[in-house]
């Protein structure tokens, strides 16, 4: 039977530029189209990965600039579309001075109380 | 003790953190104990097993190559795959192969081979538990 599994990131823009994603989100889309059962939570700064409207461009070391800068807002975004179910601790959002409007849409919120619940429903938790 | 597969994703450089000794540390424990273990080597961790790996003199130290007798994470590896072939477990080491690319480390020591995010799910659902140390 497939487990199902949480990955829980909170280490925010870790190798972003180098690989022009961030990698516990690009392993999640590519287990998924290998057919895994998987769900993401965002807390500590990953919140930030769910900002919309998200900016990398301008990147430039001497003549070499970056063309295809990461784009985490719409590779969280499509990993929803995808059937992930990416969840946000509101009180880190919140702690941040964000707000639910600054959030892409498909995004689940749960409060820091609901994560151990949120644990429980999972068969193993990923800690990237 | 009934025998259990586990599954551990590295993903720190070599030389460069803890968690790695910490991560190799369970997988020796875990052979010593009967055993299998899958281990994903992700980002920075596919260099672990990096063939040209070169131990060094210390100057500070005050030791020649030889007296300073540097560890290298591919000896640690190699280490740990005579262990599981010593005691009849299976030590599988998969690199990801386009964190290898990126980082040009194609030479590895004999044992690990080179994989992709759908080899990690396969041995995680094989599996009795797999645990991620990310870079952090």
């Amino acid at each position: 039977m497939t487990r199902k599994v949480l990955c829980v990131i909170d280490t925010a823009y870790r190798c972003t530029l180098e690989e022009q994603d961030e990698p516990a989100i690009w392993i999640t889309h590519a287990m998924r189209g290998a057919g895994a059962d998987l769900a993401v939570l965002l807390r500590g700064n990953a919140v930030s990965y769910a900002v919309k409207g998200q900016d990398a461009r301008g990147l430039a070391f001497g003549a070499r600039t970056q063309t295809q800068p990461p784009q985490l807002d719409a590779d969280v975004e499509k990993l929803a579309g995808k059937g992930v179910e990416v969840y946000v601790v509101e009180d880190d959002v919140a702690e941040r001075g964000l707000e639910r409007s600054d959030l892409i849409a498909g995004i689940k919120p749960v409060s820091r109380a609901g994560v151990g619940r949120l644990y429980g429903a999972h068969d193993q938790i990923w800690h990237w | 003790m009934e025998k259990k597969k586990f599954t551990l994703v590295l993903m720190d450089a070599p030389f460069e953190n803890a968690r790695t000794v910490s991560g190799l540390r369970l997988v020796d424990a875990a052979l010593r104990k009967g055993h299998d273990v899958t281990v994903f080597a992700y980002e920075g961790a596919a260099a672990l097993t990096f063939a040209r790996q070169t131990p060094h003199a210390n100057a500070v130290h005050g030791r020649d190559a030889a007296q300073e007798d540097h560890p290298l994470p591919r000896e640690w590896v190699a280490a740990l795959f005579a262990a599981a072939r010593a005691g009849g477990q299976t030590l599988d080491w998969i690199n990801c192969g386009l964190c290898v690319d990126e980082r040009g480390v194609g030479e590895f020591i004999e044992g690990a081979r080179r994989g992709s995010p759908a080899d990690l799910w396969k041995a995680a659902e094989a599996s009795d538990n797999t645990l991620v140390l990310g870079a952090k």
